[in-house]
This record gives structure tokens, C-alpha cells and sequence, in this order.
């Protein structure tokens, strides 16, 4: 089935990603930065969809912006913002960051610039028909060892969040 | 012009759904069906709930409105959307105008891959459970929104507690999804699959519905996500959240009018949401009561009079409370109401026995009759059971439920890999 | 224009580096350590972006230089950085309610109690 209007739906996309970016890092109120940082991420989910990995894009739906920025807005309205709304955005080392920034960015150029030539067709389309069998016979495959580290990883995780934020151990 | 035909009829003998076979069209047709559809539901949902728990309390419900309170959700609507739309004066603007379609969007855009029938559904994604799963989670950020906008004690606790509920449940949800998912692996290629119309094609193709295998395995998955899924709505018993008596309506307080009929919508939607979840993962989804046993020409047709009869059924009860009403001059309009509404339901009795449509409408009315089991389910909770208090429920939910779907999961898979020894050793 | 039109691998990776300078930029310039958490996100949403990509690039490679349809190893890592990420941030919210319990400040210029 031959994807339409790609180009259209990507510049969307993206365009909703870079500005609720911009937005991320730019608004005072946490909220707002983390509601935009969620759009951001329901963008992300539709590229990945429109690059032929649907269960990555679930995955990043369920865990991403219904699990991970729950958590996040639960904590900033534990945490008092009254008085982080009163101080200012930036913080003290805000003209070397940006600079550290640039200079970053313009690696980034450099390096696109001069392999632009490397991809120079795009993939052609394929169907997402079975491509949740194919990761689980990869994943549970060749990747097994490094799926039971993750699993591993998380129960430590809970533990050190339970352990961190008790008011006595 | 004549390419267009051809683009909208070329679909019409096709096997796909709309989305899979490419054709736009037909899918925004789908859409709107579905859309048109659910807010029929929801509208039958409100007259349907007042008057069973009405029933339920020895008492007679709406009765005035219409005859026996038929139009009462007509009224409803119109009073919602005539009041005064108040926001509180330090409310967070922007966020508490979105939260509400937030909320309604997450529960309506679930319905893009509902199965209806083999091919009734908008579309059939790969993905199909993962993406309802994710999606109506994506409704705990909208109330979280609501109440931190309201700028107030009450919502504001309320939205915490109801999203602190939402969570929990939703982890003895996926529980017992991922063990019906493990049953739908027993075939002979050994993949399973998470499409919501391949689930269901699973089911016809072992020939028993999910609920009855391996028993009781089945049964206690269906019952963990049958518990969680009430938990998750936030729906009585567990709507310590919401309730009048306890937090002023929690969450949804500071909205009035039109914005407190989104929330409302969106919850009975997310409720027949998870509703087709349950249908689809274990009770067979589209499929009628024994499929393979039963089959046959005689069979098949006994069983395609079933639409038909039931809504003579439901025409006939309108023409016995017709009879029943009151002589009184004063009745004579609701009188004529509901002989007329007994009319309306034997036409559509009519047009359901004439054989095309019943054999088109056949999946469609399983899948509405096993879901309307479910909406009565709920209503009858609401009527019976006593609130938990919200440690009980958070209790409940993480050192009851919780464990309860992991061992369901690993007996599921203990079974199923001995089982093809079991029976050809 | 026929650049910007035809769609490739490339332009994914510079949305990719676009997010990702947003988000260093984030976590170098902010005082509110809650949005340096969520920036921190942002760059992890980036690699993922970039990750994501190049497996769908490599589909399309005969499979004897390693592609192929099955060659899904882009997807497999994304999904074990999703996992990764949700970890980290569950901890370090943790550890900022435990500096907030003692401190009552977000501002990450006062986390100086090791300073000389």
C-alpha cells in the first residue's frame, strides 16, 4: 500500500515537534513545558508510524506520553511551582549553554552537509503487517540477554525511586 | 466522475477493512458511522441508566419528559448546552479549555480499531490492542489537566486521586490482556497476534471463546480485567473520585455546561471502549454462540432471525406499557408517544428480518448485544455495590489485582506450552 | 526543491539533531530542575528518532550485507532506550522530591551543598 502525501505529513510532524521543543524550553510554567513535551512526543509516535514501526510508536504512546509524563505531572504539582514562577527562567550560565549550543549545532551542520550524498534514495514502502512478530522473535532471540538486563534495570529503579522519595527509610 | 464511482465501488467487494485496503472514502464513511453510532449510545446509555437504577431502587425514574421518560436525554442535552459557561477567575486558561477534548479525544479516537465484524471495523492495525491500551491512557493526562487547571482544592485532589486510580488499574489490565493475548499463540505457527479482528478470528479458529479456555485461567483473566476495567472508568464501586458525597463531583467540579457534557461523553465512551475490549479479547467478539458446534444452513438461520426478534421484543414491551397507561385526557400525548416509538421499533424489527440486511447486520448485532451485557453490568454495580475508600481501592488494586494477573500470565504460559503434550504426546 | 520534496533518511536525522540541540539546550540553560529532567527526555527522544531511522534504512539493504526485512535491531534498541529513559526518570523525580522534602526549592542553582 503506497504511502500518500508523505512529505506533507512529515513537515507536520515535524514542525509540531520542533516547535513544542522550543516550547519545552521555553515556557515559565512547568506545566505548559510538560503538556508541550507530551505533544512532542504524540509526534514523535506518528514519525515513527510513518517509518514502518508501529509497535515502537505504541510502545512509545503507552510508556512515553501515558506513563513517564504522567509521572512527571504528578510530581510538578507536588513540588511547589508559586515560587519557581516568581524566579527567573534561565539560569546563571545561560550565555555559555548556548554558545556550548551552537557550537554543537554547527558540528551538526557540518557533518550533514558533507554527507548529504550518503542516503540518497528513500526506502521503499513496505506493509507493517507482521512487524510486531518479527521484533518479539528478535527481541526474545537474539536480544534476550539484554531484555532480562532491562528487566533487571527496572526493578532496581522502582526500588531506588521507592527508597528515594520515602520520608523514612 | 466515473473514476470516483469506480473508487467508491470498487471497495464493496472487497474482504478488508477500509483502512487496510487504502480506500478513503469508506473510511470516513466508517467514521462517521461509528461517531453518529456512539452518540446514539451514549444518549440511550444516560435514559437507560437513570431508569434501571431507578428499577433497581423500587422507584420509577424519569416519567415526564416523554412517555416514560424517553426524551429526558434530549432535555438533558439542551440544558447543558444553555447554561452559563462559568471559569474560575485564576483557572489556567488554556489548559482548562483543553483538558476536556483531551479527554473526549482519547475515548472516541479508540474506536479506530474496534471489530464490529470480520470486515466492520475502520481499520485493522497490527497493533490493534497495544494501541487501544495506549491510547485510553492517554485520557489520565486530560483529567490531570482538568483538575490542576481548576485552580482548587477539590478537583485538584480529585484529579490526583482519579489518576493515581487510572494508573494503578491499568497494570492489572495489561495483565490480563497480555495472557488472552498468549492464548491467541496456539495455533499452528505458533505467533499469535495483537489485531483486534485476528484475536477474534483466533477464537473462531480454536473453536472456543477465550473466557472457557484452559478454565478457569480464562475465567480469572476475564474477571481481573472485568474488576480493572470498572477501576479504570471510574465508575461505582470505585468512584470515590467523582462522587457527589465525597469530593463535589472531584475532577470535573469547576466545569459547567457544555465542557461538563464533554467529560461526561467521554466517559461513557471510554466505558463501551473497554467494554469492546473485554467482548472482543473473550467473549468472542463478532461471533455467535457456537460457531462451529451449531453451524449449518438450519443453524445459520435460526440464528439470523435473532436481530429481528429482539427488536420485536423491545416493540412489543413499548405496546404493553401503551396499553397500561393511564386513561387520563392528559396522557393522551405521551400515549401516542410511545405507541408511535413501538411503531418506529416494529419497522426496524421488519427491515431486520429481510434476509440481506440481517446477514449484513449479523456481527454488528452480536457485538452490540454483548457490549449492551456489559452496560447493564455496570449500571447494575452502580446500583448494588458500596463505594471503596481509596485505600482500599489503591489496596486492591496493586496487591490484589496485581498479583493475581501475574500468576494468571504464568499459568497461561505453563499451560500452553504443556498442552500440545497433553493431547499428542 | 526536489530536495526538500523527496523525503530520505536524511531529513529524519536532522529533525533528530534539531531535537536534540533543543534539548542540550534545555538542560544547559534552565533553573527549574524539573524542565532540565524533561529536557533530558527530549534528548533521549532524539536518539530514538535517529535510531528508528536508520532501522528503516536498513531495510531496504539486501539482506547479505545484513538488512533485510528482518534487520528490526534499530527498533529493538529504541524500545530498550524507551525502557532506560522511563527508569531514569523515575529516579531522578525521586531524588528531587527527596532534595525538595529538605531544601523546599527547585532551582537548580541552590543544589550546592558540596560546593567548597
Amino acid at each position: 500500500m503506497a504511502p500518500v502525501a508523505t512529505p506533507f505529513f512529515f513537515y507536520l510532524f515535524a514542525a509540531i515537534m520542533v516547535i513544542g521543543g522550543v516550547m519545552v524550553i521555553k515556557r515559565k510554567n512547568p506545566v505548559h513545558s510538560a503538556l508541550a513535551l507530551i505533544v512532542t512526543l504524540l509526534a514523535q509516535a506518528s514519525i515513527y508510524l510513518m517509518l514502518y514501526a508501529p509497535f515502537v510508536a505504541g510502545v512509545q504512546i503507552i510508556l512515553y506520553a501515558g506513563g513517564i509524563m504522567v509521572l512527571f505531572l504528578f510530581v510538578i504539582m507536588l513540588v511547589s511551582i508559586e515560587r519557581s514562577m516568581k524566579e527567573q527562567t534561565f539560569n546563571s550560565q545561560r550565555v555559555v549553554g548556548v554558545i556550548a549550543a551552537a557550537a554543537l549545532g554547527a558540528l551538526f551542520i557540518s557533518v550533514y552537509v558533507h554527507g548529504k550524498n550518503i542516503f540518497p534514495e528513500g526506502v521503499p514502502a513496505m506493509g507493517e503487517g507482521d512487524n510486531t512478530q518479527k521484533v518479539a522473535s528478535l527481541l526474545y532471540g537474539q536480544y534476550m540477554f539484554s531484555f532480562e538486563i532491562a528487566s533487571l534495570l527496572l526493578l532496581v529503579a522502582i526500588i531506588g525511586a521507592v527508597v528515594m522519595a520515602k520520608k523514612r527509610i | 466522475m466515473h473514476q470516483l464511482i469506480q473508487y467508491i465501488s470498487s471497495y464493496l467487494t472487497s474482504d478488508k477493512t477500509p483502512g487496510v485496503a487504502g480506500n478513503m472514502f469508506w473510511a470516513l464513511v466508517y467514521i462517521m458511522l461509528v461517531f453518529v453510532g456512539l452518540s446514539v449510545a451514549v444518549i440511550a446509555m444516560n435514559w437507560l441508566e437513570r431508569k434501571i437504577l431507578a428499577h433497581m431502587q423500587v422507584r420509577l425514574g424519569p416519567m415526564r419528559v416523554g412517555p416514560h421518560g424517553l426524551l429526558q436525554p434530549i432535555a438533558d442535552a439542551i440544558k447543558l448546552l444553555l447554561k452559563e459557561d462559568i471559569m474560575p477567575a485564576e483557572a489556567d486558561g488554556v489548559i482548562f479549555w483543553i483538558a476536556p477534548f483531551i479527554v473526549v479525544l482519547a475515548a472516541f479516537t479508540v474506536f479506530v480499531v474496534v471489530p464490529f465484524g470480520p470486515t466492520h471495523a475502520i481499520t485493522d492495525m497490527n497493533i490493534g490492542i497495544l494501541f487501544m491500551l495506549g491510547v485510553s491512557s492517554l485520557s489520565v493526562l486530560g483529567i490531570v489537566m482538568a483538575g490542576w487547571a481548576s485552580n482548587s482544592h477539590y478537583p485538584l485532589i480529585g484529579a490526583l486521586r482519579s489518576s493515581a486510580q487510572m494508573v494503578s488499574y491499568e497494570v492489572a489490565m495489561g495483565l490480563a490482556v497480555v495472557s488472552a493475548i498468549l492464548m491467541t499463540s496456539l495455533n499452528a505457527e505458533g505467533t499469535g497476534t495483537l489485531s483486534m479482528i485476528g484475536i477474534v478470528q483466533a477464537q473462531l479458529a480454536q473453536g472456543e471463546w477465550f473466557i472457557f479456555k484452559f478454565f478457569p485461567l480464562g475465567l480469572v483473566a476475564f474477571f481481573i480485567f472485568a474488576v480493572a476495567m470498572v477501576a479504570e472508568t471510574n465508575r461505582a464501586p470505585f468512584d470515590l473520585a467523582e462522587a457527589e458525597s465525597e469530593l463535589t463531583a472531584g475532577f470535573h467540579t469547576e466545569y459547567s455546561g457544555f465542557r461538563w457534557s464533554l467529560f461526561f461523553l467521554a466517559e461513557y465512551s471510554a466505558m463501551i471502549a473497554v467494554s469492546s475490549i473485554a467482548v472482543t479479547l473473550w467473549l468472542g467478539g463478532w461471533l455467535r454462540p457456537f460457531p462451529n458446534w451449531l453451524s449449518g444452513q438450519t443453524w445459520d438461520q435460526i440464528f439470523n432471525v435473532f436481530p429481528g426478534v429482539s427488536f420485536l421484543l423491545l416493540a412489543a414491551i413499548c405496546f404493553y406499557n401503551t396499553a397500561r397507561m393511564p386513561k387520563h385526557p392528559l396522557f393522551r400525548v405521551q400515549t401516542i408517544g410511545l405507541a408511535g416509538f413501538g411503531i418506529v421499533l416494529g419497522l426496524i424489527a421488519l427491515v431486520l428480518f429481510y434476509p440481506p440486511v440481517s446477514l449484513r447486520v449479523q456481527d454488528i448485532f452480536w457485538f452490540a448485544a454483548k457490549v449492551a451485557g456489559f452496560m447493564y453490568l455496570y449500571i447494575w454495580y452502580r446500583g448494588t455495590f458500596p463505594r471503596y475508600r481509596f485505600d482500599q481501592l489503591m489496596q486492591m488494586g496493586w496487591k490484589v489485582l496485581l498479583p493475581m494477573g501475574l500468576g494468571v500470565l504464568i499459568l497461561t504460559a505453563g499451560v500452553a506450552l504443556v498442552q500440545p503434550m497433553i493431547w499428542h504426546p | 526543491m526536489q530536495t526538500m520534496l523527496h523525503i530520505t533518511t536524511l531529513h529524519y536525522l536532522v529533525l533528530g539533531a534539531a531535537l536534540f540541540l533543543l534539548g542540550v539546550i534545555g538542560v544547559l540553560t534552565r533553573r527549574n530542575v524539573v524542565i532540565v529532567l524533561m529536557s533530558i527526555e527530549l534528548i533521549l527522544n532524539a536518539v530514538n528518532l535517529n535510531l528508528v531511522a536508520f532501522s528503516h534504512y536498513w531495510q531496504g539493504i539486501p539482506a547479505r550485507f545484513g538488512g533485510g526485512p528482518l534487520a528490526l535491531h534499530g527498533q529493538i534498541f529504541s524500545i530498550l532506550v524507551i525502557t532506560d529513559a522511563a527508569a531514569e526518570a523515575a529516579v531522578g523525580l525521586g531524588i528531587l522530591i527527596a532534595f525538595f522534602r529538605n531544601k523546599e526549592t527547585v532551582n537548580i542553582d541552590e543544589v550546592n551543598l558540596l560546593k567548597w
